[in-house]
Order: C-alpha cells, then sequence, then structure tokens
C-alpha cells in the first residue's frame, strides 16, 4: 500500500472510446509526487484523451486510474475532481458567459488548504488582475491560457494535467508559463504535461512518456533527452 | 382613422392594463421556458400544466387546509416545484444526450396526462379563487380606474422576473448555473455537481410556471384547460425572444402583451392572431429570436 500511495498516479491498462472510435489501447504508466511528466506524440496519438480520461470525461473507459492509491475508474468527473485532480484543456475551456473574475472564482476549494490565494495567484499572473471586469471571451489566446491555469490552482488541487499549454502563444508568453511551471515544481505540485514542443517540455520535465496509437512505447528520463533526440524525430515525425 | 369604430380613452387604457396583465404571465412563462431551454437544452411542453398546477395547488390550500394566497404564493412555486424536480429526476434524465425530440415527446406527454387527469376528477368548468382582501378595491387614477389586483400582478411579476435576472446574471449561483449552460462538461470537472444543478434549475423554472398560476386564480378561473389555452402564445413569445436568452423573455412577454392589448382596441380582428404573426416574421429576418445568440 506504501508503495500505491508513493505514485500519486499509476494508470494501468487504461482503454477510452469516443463514441464508436476506440481511441486508448491499454495505456501503462505512473506519475510520482512532485515529478512533472511530458506525454508526448504525433497529433491523434492519444495524448488528450489520456488526460481526458483520467479525468472521467471521455465516453467510455476501462482499466484502472489509480490516484494515491485509490481507484477512480468507475467515478464521475466531479468526484474525481475533489479528490485533488484538476485539468487544463486544450482548449482552455474559458466561459464566455462570465467574466474573468467568475472564470477565476468559478471551480469550488478541493482541499481547505493548499489553494493558492488570489494575491499569490495575481503575482503569478499581474495581467489577470488588471482584466477581471472583462467578459471571458475577450481574452487573448495568452490570457486565457493563464485565466485556465489560475483558475486550477485557486481550487487547492495538487495533481495538475496540461495540455499543450503553450500551443499558439508568443515566446515570451511561452517563458512566463515555463517560469510558472517551474516555481509550481518548487512548490510541490505533480504535473503531467502534454506537449508537441518539446523544446519547451524539456526546460521542466522530469520524464518522458512517448505514446503512439493510444499505447506507451517508449519512456525515457530528461536526463536521456539528449540521447533519443534521433527516435524521438523519426516518431514523432518532426 | 379609427378603422369604423370610435375608440374611447377609457378603452385604450383598459386594453393596455389588459394587455400588461398578459404580458406579466407571458413574461413569467416564457423566462421559466428559457431558464430550463438553456440549462436542459430541452423545450418544457408540460410548462402550461404546472402553471395549471400552480394555481390548483393556491385552490387546494385554501380549500383543504384554510391557507389564503399569501401562504399560496410562497407554497404553491415550492410543491409544484418540488414536483418539477422529482419529473426530471425519474423521466427527464433518462433521456439526456438522445435527440431532443424524445425529451419533447415525453414533456408533451407529460403535460396530456396532468390535464387529462386534472381534468378527469375536476371536470373542465372552473373553480373560483377569490382576490385577496388586501388587493381588493381599485384606484382612481383619474384617467382610468386600476384594480390593485391587477396593479400589483404587474408590479410583482415585474419583480420576480427582475429578480430572476439578477440571480442569474450578477450572482456567483447564477455563474455556476450559466457555466454549466455553456459547458456542462468542463463546469463538472471542477468538481460542481452539475446533474444535481440541472435538477434544481428544472425545479426552479417550474416554480415560476406555478407563481404565475397562483397570480392567475383571482382573476381567471381555475381551470384544468387554462395551462393549454395559454401555451401557444408563450412558446411564440420564446420564440420572438430567442429561445435561451433570459432577457429577451421578459421584455418579449411584456411587449408581446401590450402589442395583443393594443391590437385589441385598434384591430380586434386580430387580436388571437397578431402574436404568431410577429413570430412568423421575426422567423424569417432573425431566426435566433431579437434577443438570440446565433449558434
Amino acid at each position: 500500500m506504501a508503495e500505491a500511495a508513493a505514485s500519486t498516479l499509476a494508470v494501468s491498462g487504461l482503454q477510452a472510446w469516443y463514441g464508436e472510435s476506440h481511441i486508448l489501447h491499454g495505456v501503462d504508466f505512473e506519475v510520482r509526487p512532485g515529478e512533472v511528466v511530458t506525454l508526448l506524440g504525433r497529433n491523434g496519438a492519444g495524448k488528450t484523451t489520456t488526460l481526458k480520461a483520467i479525468m472521467g470525461i471521455v465516453g467510455k473507459r476501462r482499466g484502472s486510474v489509480a490516484f494515491a492509491g485509490r481507484e477512480t475508474i468507475g467515478l464521475s468527473s466531479d468526484r474525481i475532481a475533489r479528490l485533488g485532480l484538476a485539468i487544463c484543456p486544450e482548449e482552455r475551456a474559458i466561459f464566455a458567459s462570465l467574466s474573468v473574475r467568475e472564470n477565476l472564482l468559478l471551480p469550488p476549494r478541493v482541499a481547505p488548504t493548499g489553494g493558492l490565494t488570489l494575491d499569490r495567484i495575481f503575482a503569478l499572473f499581474p495581467n489577470l488582475a488588471e482584466r477581471l471586469a472583462s467578459g471571458g471571451g475577450k481574452l487573448s489566446g495568452g490570457e486565457q491560457q493563464m485565466l485556465a491555469i489560475a483558475r486550477i490552482l485557486r481550487t487547492g488541487a495538487r495533481f495538475l494535467m496540461l495540455d499543450e499549454p503553450t500551443e499558439g502563444l508568443a515566446p515570451v508568453i511561452i517563458r512566463h508559463i515555463g517560469r510558472t511551471i517551474a516555481e509550481l515544481k518548487r512548490e510541490g505540485f505533480t504535473i503531467l504535461l502534454v506537449e508537441q514542443n518539446f523544446r519547451f517540455a524539456a526546460t521542466v520535465a522530469d520524464r518522458y512518456y512517448v505514446m503512439e496509437h493510444g499505447k506507451i512505447v517508449d519512456a525515457f528520463a530528461n536526463s536521456e533527452l539528449a540521447a533519443n533526440m534521433e527516435k524521438l524525430h523519426e516518431r514523432l515525425g518532426v | 382613422m379609427f378603422l369604423g369604430h370610435v375608440i374611447t380613452v377609457q378603452q385604450l387604457y383598459g386594453q393596455l392594463l389588459i394587455g400588461l396583465i398578459n404580458g406579466s404571465f407571458y413574461a413569467l412563462l416564457s423566462l421559466g421556458l428559457a431558464v430550463i431551454f438553456g440549462m436542459l437544452n430541452i423545450v418544457n411542453f408540460a410548462h402550461g400544466a404546472l402553471y395549471m398546477m400552480g394555481a390548483f395547488c393556491a385552490y387546494f390550500l385554501l380549500q383543504e387546509f384554510g391557507l389564503n394566497y399569501w401562504w399560496a404564493l410562497i407554497g404553491a412555486p415550492l410543491i409544484v416545484g418540488a414536483f418539477g424536480a422529482l419529473l426530471e429526476r425519474a423521466m427527464i434524465v433518462r433521456l439526456r444526450g438522445l435527440d431532443p425530440l424524445y425529451s419533447l415527446l415525453l414533456t408533451f406527454g407529460l403535460a396530456l396526462v396532468i390535464q387529462g387527469l386534472f381534468q378527469a376528477y375536476f371536470g373542465a368548468s372552473g373553480k373560483p379563487y377569490a382576490i385577496p382582501p388586501q388587493l381588493s378595491g381599485a384606484h382612481n387614477l383619474g384617467f382610468m380606474f386600476l384594480p390593485n389586483y391587477r396593479a400589483w400582478v404587474i408590479v410583482f411579476s415585474a419583480f420576480v422576473c427582475f429578480a430572476t435576472w439578477f440571480l442569474i446574471e450578477k450572482t456567483r449561483l447564477g455563474a455556476y448555473l450559466r457555466a454549466a449552460t455553456e459547458n456542462p462538461t468542463m463546469t463538472r470537472a471542477f468538481g460542481l455537481n452539475v446533474p444535481r444543478m440541472i435538477t434544481l434549475t428544472y425545479g426552479f423554472g417550474v416554480g415560476l410556471a406555478a407563481l404565475a398560476g397562483v397570480l392567475a386564480a383571482p382573476i381567471n378561473q381555475v381551470r384544468p384547460g387554462m395551462g393549454a389555452d395559454i401555451i401557444a402564445v408563450v412558446f411564440a413569445v420564446v420564440v420572438i425572444g430567442g429561445m435561451g436568452s433570459i432577457l429577451g423573455s421578459i421584455v418579449t412577454g411584456f411587449a408581446l402583451g401590450v402589442v395583443e392589448g393594443l391590437t385589441k382596441v385598434f384591430y380586434p380582428e386580430a387580436s388571437n392572431t397578431v402574436v404568431f404573426v410577429i413570430m412568423a416574421v421575426v422567423l424569417l429576418i432573425k431566426p435566433a429570436g431579437l434577443f438570440g445568440k446565433v449558434a
């Protein structure tokens, strides 16, 4: 049992479907407390589906997803969130019918302590403080991304899943997000990252898993990244 | 200019008053429909029957328990609203994710069953419900006599509509509702119990219908057919205003009541159909409705 708890997240034999499409064919990996783990893979490999399956927001899933030793495969997404997992989806999902402030305050606290205070959040993301009254739909891509991350930091969730946080953003904002993730890592957050931009991922990740056709096909530590570069280029087709 | 008959100022004000009264009911009912449609994405065909149940609830509370109008104003929406929540939990939720046509058929069937049961038990004729003594009488405004109860209906309906708008647009609870309406999957993934919110929202919309029923009881008679009589116009109001728009349903409800009243003064033959003519025109020009957002 101690070994299970040491793995914050243990995924085993995870399968998932969108309607009739069988996307994940038995995914196995683990994320240990305090780590930043990155899922790499081509478009369509199943990285986003993996995050969604862990969060419980795909159509159908089977297998095992154990969080802090507790099986979550049969739980609804609101119960999973209240265990302390949070997702920042690829599309960011900022609510246009809510103001920035309402977006920020929407997710309820899932842990009585450990959620970042608003002061701390505005220190991390100064732009948000100025935009509180704006409608959620009026933000730029970078501002939306920062709001999407800020939202889940307030809840007290310590296991964060970030899906392509740097996609489509300007280099200065990408660096900001990189610094933020490094800061969160220092504070003991555990992060599961999906990134196409592995130069960015290399600045924060501890370990990598490579996905292909809904399965994990490779795994290596950050220290081994250079050695695996050629293999990666081949697999990812970049 | 007067299309063949003389119109007195009294007639004009009289019809305007009736128009505002009807507009109050249209606004309250279409507001409930808009709230339900926004959140559940279903057209609640049972709405008219639940309005009728609100009126009958007021009648029952008085007959069986001696509870007067003021008790009914709180009690009927709570009782009928709870019944609505039960309907949602027991039946409507099972059709989630299917073609909206199924929910439409279910609520339509429910309307027929509810109305049929009441008609079988009470007959088609109406039960009387007295105007509460505190609101009887009238004020002489100089240009017309304004019956107190009718003034109350208009003012109270406007207040309830405004309060609902405020709740939805300006409060934290309203933010939860708007978020769950826009993206229920993500809202749930943040830890909010969206299925429970849906049940409560349906109950709330039904409660608004029941409240309208209590307000209507002293004016119209309490009849099983009273919902069916009004629901067609209410749906036209909702279409004109825009299906999910809270503000649209309130403004359009009052406005169309007044339009109907004015039509009755100037061209009475058209008063029954003017709302539907406007609906047809709006559908041709702006199908999403006057306040609707194009999807």
